[in-house]
């Protein structure tokens, strides 16, 4: 289960400070498919920061199973990581890595012998498509191959939690119901599924719950929800 | 545990292929760094050894009157050997100096001159070494002893106290020099060495972001670049010692023009195991200390 508790989080600028986010409070129980909605700035991504520990919030309680996030040090964040696996934007594949080594690294950290990694990436590279271009450097795949690959290394070591934030948002549309597609069957296979995002068709044609998130603040959370900003 | 270690071995080896030029330039700029290193050994070596052989030709002769009974010569001599800061002491009698003289100059005019004499016109002597050229003044005023003054026509320290002064000046300051340069100019190869590696990782910092991302702990994005850093520093030590072998041997013979008493050539391969050593250890600790704490900034995602 994920929760966050009356979470606050503030960034200090040069003149002034702003704030992310303003008692955000909400629970996602397993296996459930969740949209988080809001215009830019609104604190989505600030959202999914604290729930990886990639920063800490000002106030509140971020809660991922059996780890308090925010009070986890930076060395035992790497156990923390291996219950969740993260899809961005930009991809972020190691750009000296082909595919099957950056999916490998996955289950390198997580501990896995050799056997499981032989055994494992080239099934996940075939599931998302990419079994031929296995050994292709990222500079050489498209931007859907790209997320592809970052999508099997979200889910090569079987994580509990696949966070997606704006995964869609560099491809086109044709690649965007692709990815949408492997989100919904990786939830149907039992992970939980945290998907950012502003793109209105993808969140009315899931009918999932929605979380609507303005200025930092929950506006709405609704069971089958819409793409409806204030 | 001996997967990852093999792991961690197996991405910093596959790293420092992949990043192709910049790889080959840090390897450049370490062999450099490490050349320099090895100039300044080498250079140490000639500026000692010449220093030695300089400071071997610094003596003081002390001549006795032609009547110097020769058990009061060797007497004298027994004195001066049982002294602390004397290192040598040669006895040579008349006829020994003019056997000397004889086979120095055994066709100009020096030797007829000679001929001309009925009577050898050499003193007996004797020739003393110090281990320090500082001590020849002390060693001067043991002879002005009133029980040696008597037989003693004259000491050659009066004579040439400038020079051997001077001259002692000269290598002290030189190797004091020496050393400080030497210090200097490492500590300058080490920062260059230093901060091509850091741009190096650089170049890395976004990638170190995504694996912390992923999951990986700290020791294990760390060991290849580590590993990556060794294997620049293996590679600039073994290129610097096959670099320097030729260029030995092509500047050996003005060395020995300026100093023959020094063989460079010889000097080099007979130590190159150890001058090759002492390249890897410098090396290795360059690259691997550099990795470590170039990377350790950008462990803090």
């Amino acid at each position: 289960m994920i929760a966050f508790h009356n979470v606050y989080k503030s960034y200090n600028g040069s003149y002034s400070a702003s704030e992310a986010l303003r008692g955000v409070t909400f629970k996602i129980q397993p296996n459930e498919f969740v949209s988080l909605v809001g215009k830019s700035g609104a604190g989505k991504s600030t959202l999914i920061k604290l729930l990886i520990g990639e920063e800490k919030p000002t106030k509140g309680r971020v809660v991922l199973g059996s780890y308090e996030v925010n009070k986890l040090s930076n060395s035992e964040m790497p156990k923390l990581r291996k219950h969740i696996g993260v899809i961005f934007q930009d991809f972020r594949l190691l750009a000296n890595k082909t595919a099957y080594e950056n999916v490998a690294f996955a289950l390198e950290v997580a501990g896995a012998s050799q056997q499981e990694i032989d055994e494992f990436v080239p099934q996940v590279l075939d599931m998302v498509g990419l079994d031929e271009r296995m050994y292709n450097f990222p500079h050489e795949l498209s931007g859907g191959e790209r997320q592809r690959v970052a999508i099997a290394r979200a889910m090569v070591h079987r994580p509990e939690v696949i966070v997606a934030d704006e995964p869609t948002g560099n491809l086109d549309p044709f690649n965007t119901w692709e990815i949408i597609k492997l989100l919904v069957k990786i939830n149907e296979l039992g992970t939980t599924v945290i998907l950012a995002t502003h793109d209105k068709e993808v969140i009315n044609s899931l009918s999932k719950r929605v979380i609507t998130l303005d200025k930092g603040v929950v506006v709405r959370d609704e069971e089958n929800g819409k793409f409806t900003l204030i | 545990m001996i997967t990852n270690i093999i792991r961690i071995i197996k991405y910093g080896l596959k790293n420092f292929l992949r990043n192709g030029w910049l790889s080959v330039a840090t390897v450049v700029v370490m062999l450099l760094a490490l050349s320099f290193f090895l100039f300044l050994i080498v250079f140490r070596f000639i500026t000692i050894s010449t220093l030695d052989s300089v400071r071997d030709k610094i003596d003081i002769s002390v001549y006795f009157i032609e009547s110097a009974p020769e058990d009061e010569i060797i007497r004298i001599q027994k004195s001066l050997e049982g002294l602390e800061q004397v290192k040598s002491v040669e006895y040579i009698s008349k006829d020994e100096a003019l056997e000397r003289f004889k086979n120095r100059h055994t066709n100009d005019a020096a030797a007829q001159a000679l001929e001309e004499l009925d009577d050898n016109p050499f003193l007996p002597s004797i020739n003393v070494k110090a281990y320090d050229p500082s001590d020849y003044s002390n060693i001067a005023s043991y002879l002005e002893n009133d029980s040696f003054k008597s037989i003693i026509e004259k000491v050659t320290f009066a004579q040439n106290q400038i020079v051997i002064e001077r001259l002692t000046a000269i290598i002290e300051n030189v190797n004091r020099g020496g050393l400080f340069l030497t210090l200097i100019l490492a500590v300058v190869a080490v920062l260059v060495a230093f901060n091509t590696i850091w741009l190096a990782m650089y170049s890395n910092k976004e990638e170190i972001g995504i694996m912390r991302l992923v999951g990986a702990t700290n020791s294990y994005i760390r060991g290849p670049y580590i590993v990556e850093g060794i294997v620049y520093g293996i590679i600039a030590a073994i290129l610097s010692i096959l670099i320097a072998g030729p260029f030995i041997l092509f500047i050996d013979p003005w060395i020995a023009k300026i100093t023959p008493e020094i063989d460079l050539k010889i000097y080099f391969f007979s130590n190159i195991l150890i001058l090759t050593l002492y390249q890897l250890i410098f090396g290795i600790a360059l690259g691997a200390i550099s990795s470590f704490i170039a990377i350790r900034k950008y462990m803090r995602v």
